[in-house]
């Protein structure tokens, strides 16, 4: 079974928590030069530096951030709150709302999770201990989905979202059942790989107790898999929350059902100058996904590795 | 639309009212739809359970796999072959051979598209990787390795969009004499140069975007090398230091053999997110002073600028290079295998 998610050891990977043998740390150290670290350094610096001036400039006065640079903080010092305020609450034509759009990033990303998330384990369970004829072939061809880029589908499917008897075309519905479409592949084909796994043993046990499929897909097959759901669920919760091609297409594009990330790339055509206010809802937007990246960073490694083809 | 518009006609203190009114009804109404999502699928498999013993088995099956089969082939394959019929036909469906695709290779803007195109896949990977090994074996079991790991693979979970916003700040101009408040235009200041319009002179503006790709993919790269990194047996560099082996030369010819399997991994995979940008270009400059590439052009084709047909000839054009990189990848995965 070949395949192009990462194998095995690199689903595993975690940030650093790997244990040493001491003699692989004796060798390894003398690898460890005085130049690497100082490289090392640097680069970590590069790296931060970006984030580090958006975060800072977010919170100083509109005055400030216009004529002199987040390096200078120290000489130009003043702090304010005014631009948050300014991007979340205050309304009128030109104003971000942004308080709105994270509303309906929240609404559109709970939805967008959960929906595809459970129709995924469903199959995964059917094709992994359901026998049935052109199992596997259908299974491939599920899998094999996963190459086929959205681009694909968008120009049909926002036809269909507009047929008369459908009509979904931007509401939320059209933003999760695209979601929901454009998961499915991997979702499945991860879930079947996790799914699979569980003994036979275990299987073969509740179906001599006499449950039925529902049954144990409930209560052995869920329960089991928790892990795994939970490093999909992450990947898939945010990559639904930094997606903005799906929601250019089926959102509308109004207050009442874009998300934040489609709010944020208008908002910097419209009002591209204004840093005070762009940092401030830039920093808004990438809250969530660094308050989920540094609470839940063994989940978030191992779904984002096994989820990096998507797309 | 009708709430936006007395939204903003309200004075300030109605309106946080309404926000929060407006912001409890849209999340009470996707809780509903979860909580009927959830309420139908338990009732199908709650009666899935109890249908007559002689066709259990095949209900119970249609219900785990048809939903998601029922989507993905409306949703997906079905569009899919649409897309393929629209690029080989015009907007009345008639047909027009390859006239869409000869429009894509041979008009003046789209050559550029496509050079960008190509520059974007061949220096995204090459410098994501590079950098992303550098830093894991730099890092590899030194302390406090765990914080300098966060610290590049954060931009991970930051959106394009974000990242997006995040360098057009670094790239802000103030004409020479002014202060600078785009940091990088600072450093050109500091170093004596004169400030550049990073995203408006072509062909160097692509490079400042590739920037950004570069500054989100490095942690991808860096995480999965480091645990591959991990992987190699201290033995083989032990022997290796015995022998008289320098770092570098025990980082080429123990580590890199090793870690080869991952290392295309990590290179197919930038690629295929490369070909696929988006969310940069549209953000960064909407594709204007000539850094358009496929996708964004797929999508102004296709929503902005009324030629569905081209937009579905660009998004085949898409399927049609990401194909041989993952039958790349496949290929050698499979090998490596064997010889492991």
């Amino acid at each position: 079974m070949s395949t192009p998610t990462p194998p095995r050891t690199e689903t595993d990977a975690d940030l650093g928590g790997v244990k040493e043998e001491p003699k692989a740390k004796r060798v390894k150290k003398r690898l460890t030069s005085r130049g690497a670290t100082t490289a090392a350094i640097v680069i970590a610096t590069l790296w931060t530096i970006p984030v580090f001036g958006l975060a800072i400039s977010s919170f100083r006065p509109e005055r400030e951030v216009k004529t002199t640079g987040w390096w200078t903080i120290f000489e130009n010092w003043g702090w304010t709150l005014d631009n948050y305020n300014t991007i979340l609450f205050e309304s009128g034509a030109s104003s971000a709302s942004l308080g709105s759009y994270f509303i309906n990033s929240i609404v559109i990303a709970i939805p967008g999770t959960i929906f595809p998330l459970v129709l995924a384990l469903m199959a995964a369970y059917a094709f992994a201990w359901i026998p049935f004829k052109g199992s596997s072939w259908i299974f491939v061809l599920v899998f094999a989905l996963q190459i086929v880029p959205l681009q694909m589908a968008l120009i049909p499917l926002l036809r269909i979202f507009n047929y008369p008897w459908l009509d979904i075309s931007g509401t939320f519905a059209a933003v999760w059942v695209a979601h929901t479409i454009f998961a499915l592949p991997l979702a499945i084909f991860l879930l079947h790989n996790f799914i699979s796994e569980i003994p036979r043993d275990v299987m073969e046990a509740a179906k001599v107790d006499g449950s039925s499929h529902t049954q144990t897909f409930t209560r052995i097959v869920l329960p089991l898999s928790l892990p795994a759901i939970a490093s999909i669920a992450i990947f898939q919760f945010l990559w639904v929350w930094n997606d903005l091609l799906v929601a250019l297409v089926f959102s509308g594009g109004t207050v009442r059902t874009a998300p934040l990330t489609q709010r944020l790339a208008e908002f910097a055509g419209d009002r591209g100058s204004d840093w005070q206010l762009l940092t401030a809802a830039a920093f808004v937007s990438i809250i969530v996904p660094l308050i989920v990246f540094f609470s839940l960073q063994r989940y978030f490694v191992r779904g984002l590795l096994a989820g990096s083809t998507k797309g | 639309m009708m709430s936006t518009i007395t939204v903003a006609a309200m004075p300030l203190a109605g309106r946080s009212d309404n926000f929060w009114a407006d912001a409890g009804g849209k999340i009470g109404g996707a809780l509903i739809a979860v909580a009927i999502f959830v309420a139908v699928v338990g009732l199908l498999m709650f009666f899935a359970d109890r249908a007559p013993k002689k066709g259990r088995d095949v209900v119970q099956l249609a219900l785990f796999v048809a939903p998601a089969l029922l989507l993905l082939l409306a949703g997906l394959i079905w569009p899919a072959i649409q897309t393929m019929w629209q690029s080989v036909t015009d907007r009345d469906g008639t047909w027009v051979g390859l006239d869409n695709f000869v429009t894509i290779f041979t008009d003046p803007t789209m050559q550029i598209v496509l050079r960008n195109t190509l520059i974007w896949v061949v220096l995204v990977p090459i410098f994501s990787t590079a950098v992303g090994l550098a830093y894991a074996v730099f890092i590899d079991r030194s302390k406090g390795e765990k914080i300098l790991k966060s610290l590049v693979f954060m931009p991970m979970a930051i959106s394009f969009v974000g990242a997006s916003i995040i360098w057009g700040f670094m790239y802000t101009y103030r004409a020479e004499g002014f202060d600078q408040i785009g940091f990088l235009n600072q450093v050109l200041v500091w170093f004596g140069g004169e400030p550049h319009q990073f995203l408006n002179v072509p062909p160097w503006n692509t490079f400042f975007l590739i920037i950004v790709m570069v500054w989100i993919q490095t942690g991808f790269a860096m995480v999965v090398l480091s645990a591959a990194i991990k992987g190699v047996p201290a033995e083989l560099h032990e022997a290796a230091a015995l022998d008289g082996a320098s770092a570098w030369q025990r980082f080429r010819s123990v580590t890199v053999p090793w870690i080869r399997g991952s290392l295309v991994v990590v290179l197919t995979t930038i690629t295929i997110a490369t070909l696929k940008v988006f969310d940069i270009v549209r953000t960064m400059t909407g594709g204007q002073f000539e850094t358009s590439v496929v996708a964004n052009e797929m999508y102004s084709r296709a929503f902005r600028l009324g030629q569905p047909a081209v937009g579905a000839a660009l998004a085949v054009v898409l399927f049609i290079m990401v194909i041989p990189i993952i039958v790349y990848n496949v290929r050698t995965l499979r090998q490596h295998k064997e010889v492991r």
